[in-house]
C-alpha cells in the first residue's frame, strides 16, 4: 500500500488510476484462461481497491487540508508528479494528478458507483460467453475516468477522454454479432469523434496562445492576461472576441458530444444497445458528466468569457427539454431512460453555464446514484421480462418483483424531485442558481429564462419518469402467459446494488441543504475549496433571498407533483382511453416526437448522404484508379513487363553470356581511356601561342571536336587539336576548352589562365595539366 | 638470330599478344565444342601472360614475371577443374556442345 511521501500534499494518486488498469491487463490479456469467478474477482477487487484507496486519500489526507483551508490554510489540494510524459522544447506535459474537493467528488462517486456495478454486473452477465472482454473493459472504463477527472493538465484529461470514449464504443457494440448494436457503437464512437476534435483544438489553441496546458498554470497565465488587459482577451486575431471565448467554445464542443448535447446528442438513445450495466455506469453516472466535469474544472476560463458561458446555459436548458418532450413518447424502457439522461445532462449545463458550478455538480453528483439506479433497475426489469424492454407490454410488476419496485419508486421520486430525495435538493438549486444568475454583459431576463425553461422540463421530467413507472410497475400485466409465468425477482448480486444506490438517492440530497435560516450546505461548502477561489464573484445562490428560495422550492415541488399526478391519472392502469384519444387526436404531433423530431433522418440527409457520396466518389477515382490500378497494379505490371524482358537475355548459353560479358569490358576501357580535356600552351614568337590538346586515346578520341575560345566572349575562336593564337597583348589571358567526345557526345569544357609573358623567351604557363570537370 | 631478335620492339610482341587473346576471344565465342572454348580460354590467358611479360621487360619491372607465374598457375587450375566438368557434363550428356548445354537459366 502506499506510503505518504516526504510532503503533506504528495499522495500517491496514480495508484487510484493503476489499478484498476491492472485488473483490466489482466482480465484482457489473460481473462479467457481464467474461471468467470476469479474474474468477477479481479475486476470488482480492483475497483474496491480503487474505492478504499480513493477514501483514504480523500478522509484521511484531503479531509484535513480542507478543514484547515476552511480557516485560513492553503487551498486544499493533493498533488502526484508521476513521471514526465512530454517534454519537447518549451512543451512539458507532466503525467500529474490533482485531488481537490470536485475532483474527490467524481473519484468518490466513479469508484462507489462503478464498483457497485461491476457487482451488479457478476449477476447481469453471468451467462454471457465473453465475461473477461466485459469486465476488462468495465475495468479499463473505471481507469479511464479516473484518470479523466485526476489528470492536472488537459492533454492528460484527454487520455481520459479518449479513453473513455474508446471504452464506450466497445461495450456498446459489446454484442456486435448483432450489426444494429456494432452501428450504435460505431454512431458513438463518430459523434464523439467530432466533439473530440473541438477539445483538441480548444487545447491546442489554448497552449498556442497561452503557453500552458496544466491547470494552475493555465489558470495563472490568464490571470496575468486579464491583469496586463492583453489584447488576446479583447479581440483575438482581429475577431472582435476573446481567446478564451474561442478556446471555451471548443472545448464546449467537445463537452456537447460527450455529455450528449444538442446538437451531438443523437448517439447517447442509440447507446442504450449496450448491456444495460454499461448504460447505468458510462452513459448515465459517469462518462457523460466529463463534459459537465470539465467546464467546472475550467470554470476560472470560462467565466472570463460570459458569452461562452450564455451559450452553455442555452444549450443545456434547450437540450434539457427538447429531450423531456422526446422521452414522453418513446416505449423502449432503456430509451425513455436515455432521453431522461440527455434531459439531466442539459440541466447540469444549464447550471455550469449560469456560474452555479456546485449546483451542477451536485446534480452530477446526485444524478449517478438515481440515474445509475434507474437503469440497473431497468435492467433487473428486463431480466424478469425476458429481456424485454417494450414497456406498452409490461405492467403489473409491482407485486412481482418487490425490491426492484421499491427502489425504482425511489429513484422515481428522486427524480422528480420530490421532497426529501435526493434530485429535489440538486435541481432546486440548478432553478434557484440559473434564477438569479447575473453575469456581466448577460440581458437581465436571460437567467430567468433559462430558469423557465428548466422549471417546465422539472414538470416534464417528472411526467415522463412517472408514465414510465406507472406502465412498468402499475395495473394489469399486458404480457403474454409465457412471458408472465417467468417473472423473477433478480439475485442478490443485481437488487443489493439497487438498494444501496437507492439509499443513496434518499439521503445525499441532505448534503447540500437550501439556504434557508443558516441550513448547513456541506457540499458547497466542501466544494468551495475549489470554486471559492472564483465562484464567489460571480456565484449569486447564496445572496438570494429566503423568501425567493423558498418560492422557487415551492414552484419547482409543484411542478414535480403535477407531472406525477398527470401522469397518474393518464397511465395508473396503462396506457388507458385517454391516452388513445389524445394519440389519436395529436396525431401529427405525437409522430413527430415518438420519430424523436427526425433528428436522425436530418443529420442522415444533410451530413451523412453528402459524407457517403463524397466517400462513394474518393473509392470510385482515388481508391480503384489510382491506388488499386496505378499504383498497386501498375507497380506489379512494371515489374513483370522488365522481368520478361530481362529473361530473355538469360537463355543458359553461355557464348551469349560472354559477350555481354565483352561488351561489358569493351565499355568500361573506353569509359575509362576517354580522357579528360587539357592542353598544353607554347610560345610560338611574340604574343602567339601553341596550343596542343589532349583529348584522351579512347575510342572517343577519335571523331573528337575540338574548339578553343581566347577572347573569353563565348564564341569558338579557333577549332582543331594543334592551333596557334596571337594575343593582342601581353598578360592573363582566360583560354576555354572545349572537347566533344567522338563517340558518346559527351562535352567536357576546360579554363584556364595562362600568361603571356610581355618578352616571350619560353612557355609563359607550366605546361601543367588542369582537368576541371 | 639474336640480330632478328633485337630487331622485334615492344609492339610487335603487343600485337602478338593481341593476335592471341583475338583468336582466344573468337574461339571463345564461336566455337561448340566445350573443349576447343576451353583451348581458347588457354589461349587468351597466355595473350595476357605475353602482355604482361612485354610490359615488365619494357619498364624493367621484375613484378610482371611473378605475375604472369601465377597467371600460369590460375590457368592450370582452371584447366583441370574444366576438364573434369568437360568430362561430368559429357557423362550425363554424352556430348559437349555448348549450343545445347542451356541448363544454366532462370
Amino acid at each position: 500500500m502506499p506510503t505518504l511521501a516526504t510532503s503533506p500534499t504528495d499522495w500517491p494518486l496514480h495508484w487510484i488510476v493503476l489499478l484498476p488498469l491492472l485488473g483490466a491487463a489482466i482480465n484482457l490479456l489473460v481473462g479467457r484462461k481464467l474461471a468467470r469467478r476469479t474474474v468477477h474477482l479481479i475486476a470488482c477487487g480492483s475497483v474496491l481497491a480503487a474505492l478504499l484507496l480513493s477514501l483514504s486519500a480523500v478522509v484521511g489526507s484531503l479531509y484535513p487540508l480542507w478543514k484547515a483551508s476552511q480557516t485560513g490554510g492553503a487551498a486544499p489540494e493533493l498533488r502526484d508528479l508521476f513521471y514526465t510524459w512530454i517534454q519537447s522544447g518549451s512543451l512539458r506535459v507532466e503525467m500529474a494528478f490533482l485531488l481537490d474537493p470536485l475532483s474527490a467528488v467524481m473519484i468518490l462517486t466513479i469508484t462507489f458507483v462503478g464498483f457497485l456495478i461491476h457487482v451488479y454486473s457478476t449477476g447481469y452477465m453471468a451467462h454471457d460467453p465473453r465475461p473477461a472482454a466485459y469486465f476488462g473493459y468495465l475495468n479499463l472504463f473505471t481507469a479511464a475516468m479516473l484518470l479523466l477527472v485526476l489528470g492536472d493538465s488537459l492533454p492528460v484529461m484527454f487520455i481520459g477522454w479518449e479513453g473513455v470514449g474508446l471504452c464506450s464504443y466497445l461495450l456498446i457494440g459489446f454484442w456486435f454479432d448483432k450489426e444494429k448494436y456494432a452501428n450504435a457503437g460505431r454512431k458513438a464512437f463518430i459523434v464523439n469523434r467530432i466533439g473530440d476534435f473541438g477539445f483538441l483544438l480548444g487545447i491546442l489553441l489554448l497552449y498556442a496562445n497561452v503557453g500552458a496546458v496544466d491547470y494552475a498554470g493555465l489558470e495563472a497565465s490568464l490571470a496575468q492576461l486579464v491583469g496586463a488587459n492583453s489584447p488576446l482577451l479583447t479581440s483575438y486575431a482581429g475577431t472582435g472576441l476573446s481567446l478564451t471565448f474561442f478556446a471555451g467554445l471548443f472545448l464546449f464542443v467537445g463537452a456537447c458530444g460527450k455529455s450528449a448535447q444538442i446538437p451531438l446528442y443523437v448517439w447517447l438513445p442509440d447507446a442504450m444497445a449496450g448491456p444495460t450495466p454499461v448504460s447505468a455506469l458510462i452513459h448515465a453516472a459517469t462518462m457523460v458528466t466529463a463534459g459537465v466535469y470539465m467546464v467546472a474544472r475550467l470554470g476560472f476560463l470560462f467565466l472570463t468569457t460570459p458569452e461562452v458561458m450564455m451559450i452553455i446555459a442555452a444549450v443545456g436548458a434547450t437540450t434539457a427539454i427538447v429531450a423531456a418532450v422526446i422521452g414522453f413518447a418513446q416505449t423502449d424502457i432503456k430509451k425513455v431512460l436515455a432521453y431522461s439522461t440527455v434531459s439531466q445532462l442539459g440541466f447540469m449545463f444549464a447550471a455550469v453555464g449560469c456560474g452555479a458550478f456546485t449546483a451542477g455538480v451536485f446534480h452530477l453528483f446526485t444524478h449517478a446514484f438515481f440515474k445509475a439506479g434507474l437503469f440497473l433497475a431497468a435492467g433487473s426489469v428486463m431480466h424478469a421480462m425476458g429481456d424485454r424492454t417494450e414497456i406498452m407490454g409490461m405492467g403489473g410488476l409491482r407485486k412481482k418483483i418487490p425490491i426492484t419496485h421499491a427502489t425504482f419508486f425511489i429513484y422515481c421520486l428522486a427524480i422528480a424531485g420530490v421532497v426529501p430525495f435526493a434530485g429535489f435538493f440538486s435541481k432546486d438549486e440548478i432553478l434557484l442558481g440559473a434564477y438569479v444568475a447575473q453575469l456581466p454583459y448577460w440581458p437581465e431576463w436571460f437567467g430567468r429564462a433559462i430558469w423557465a425553461v428548466l422549471a417546465v422540463t422539472a414538470l416534464f421530467t417528472a411526467f415522463y419518469m412517472w408514465r414510465l413507472y406507472f406502465l412498468v410497475f402499475a395495473g394489469e400485466s399486458r404480457a403474454d402467459e409465457a412471458t408472465q409465468r417467468q417473472i423473477h425477482e433478480s439475485p442478490a448480486t443485481m437488487t443489493g446494488p439497487l438498494v444501496v444506490l437507492a439509499i443513496g438517492a434518499v439521503l445525499l440530497g441532505f448534503l447540500g441543504l437550501p439556504h434557508i435560516g443558516g441550513l448547513p450546505n456541506a457540499f458547497a461548502a466542501w466544494l468551495s475549496g475549489t470554486f471559492g477561489a472564483w465562484q464567489g464573484t460571480v456565484l449569486p445562490e447564496a445572496h438570494a433571498s429566503t423568501g425567493t428560495t423558498i418560492t422557487l422550492m415551492a414552484i419547482a415541488l409543484a411542478s414535480a407533483l403535477i407531472g406525477i399526478g398527470a401522469a397518474w391519472a393518464l397511465y395508473r392502469n396503462g396506457p388507458g382511453a385517454l391516452v388513445q384519444r389524445l394519440v389519436v387526436v395529436l396525431a401529427p404531433l405525437h409522430r413527430w416526437v415518438a420519430n424523436k423530431f427526425y433528428v436522425d433522418e436530418l443529420y442522415d440527409l444533410l451530413i451523412i448522404r453528402p459524407f457517403r457520396l463524397l466517400a462513394k466518389l474518393l473509392f470510385a477515382v482515388v481508391d480503384r484508379v489510382f491506388i488499386d490500378t496505378l499504383f498497386v497494379n501498375g507497380t506489379g505490371w512494371v515489374t513483370r513487363t522488365f522481368g520478361r524482358l530481362a529473361r530473355r537475355a538469360q537463355n543458359g548459353d553461355v557464348q551469349r553470356y560472354f559477350v555481354a560479358m565483352l561488351l561489358g569490358v569493351v565499355g568500361i576501357v573506353s569509359f575509362a581511356t576517354c580522357g579528360k580535356p587539357r592542353f598544353e600552351a607554347t610560345t610560338a614568337g611574340g604574343t602567339a601561342m601553341r596550343f596542343v590538346a589532349d583529348v584522351g586515346a579512347g575510342p572517343g578520341a577519335n571523331g573528337a571536336k575540338v574548339e578553343w575560345d581566347f577572347t573569353g566572349d563565348g564564341k569558338i575562336d579557333a577549332t582543331g587539336a594543334d592551333v596557334t593564337w596571337s594575343f593582342p597583348a601581353p598578360g592573363s589571358h582566360a583560354v576555354t576548352l572545349r572537347v566533344e567526345d567522338g563517340l558518346f557526345r559527351e562535352v567536357k569544357q576546360l579554363k584556364r589562365v595562362i600568361t603571356v609573358a610581355a618578352v616571350v623567351l619560353e612557355a609563359a604557363a607550366a605546361p601543367a595539366e588542369g582537368a576541371v570537370n | 638470330m639474336s640480330n632478328v631478335l633485337w630487331q622485334l620492339s615492344t609492339s610487335h610482341f603487343l600485337a602478338l599478344s593481341a593476335v592471341l587473346f583475338t583468336i582466344g576471344v573468337a574461339g571463345a565465342l564461336f566455337r561448340r565444342n566445350a573443349l576447343i572454348v576451353l583451348m581458347s580460354i588457354e589461349l587468351m590467358l597466355n595473350a595476357g601472360n605475353i602482355a604482361i611479360l612485354t610490359f615488365a621487360r619494357l619498364h624493367h619491372d621484375q613484378s610482371g614475371h611473378g605475375l604472369a607465374m601465377m597467371v600460369i598457375a590460375v590457368a592450370a587450375a582452371e584447366a583441370a577443374v574444366g576438364l573434369a566438368i568437360v568430362v561430368a557434363v559429357f557423362r550425363a550428356t554424352r556430348h559437349v556442345n555448348v549450343d545445347r548445354l542451356t541448363a544454366l537459366k532462370h
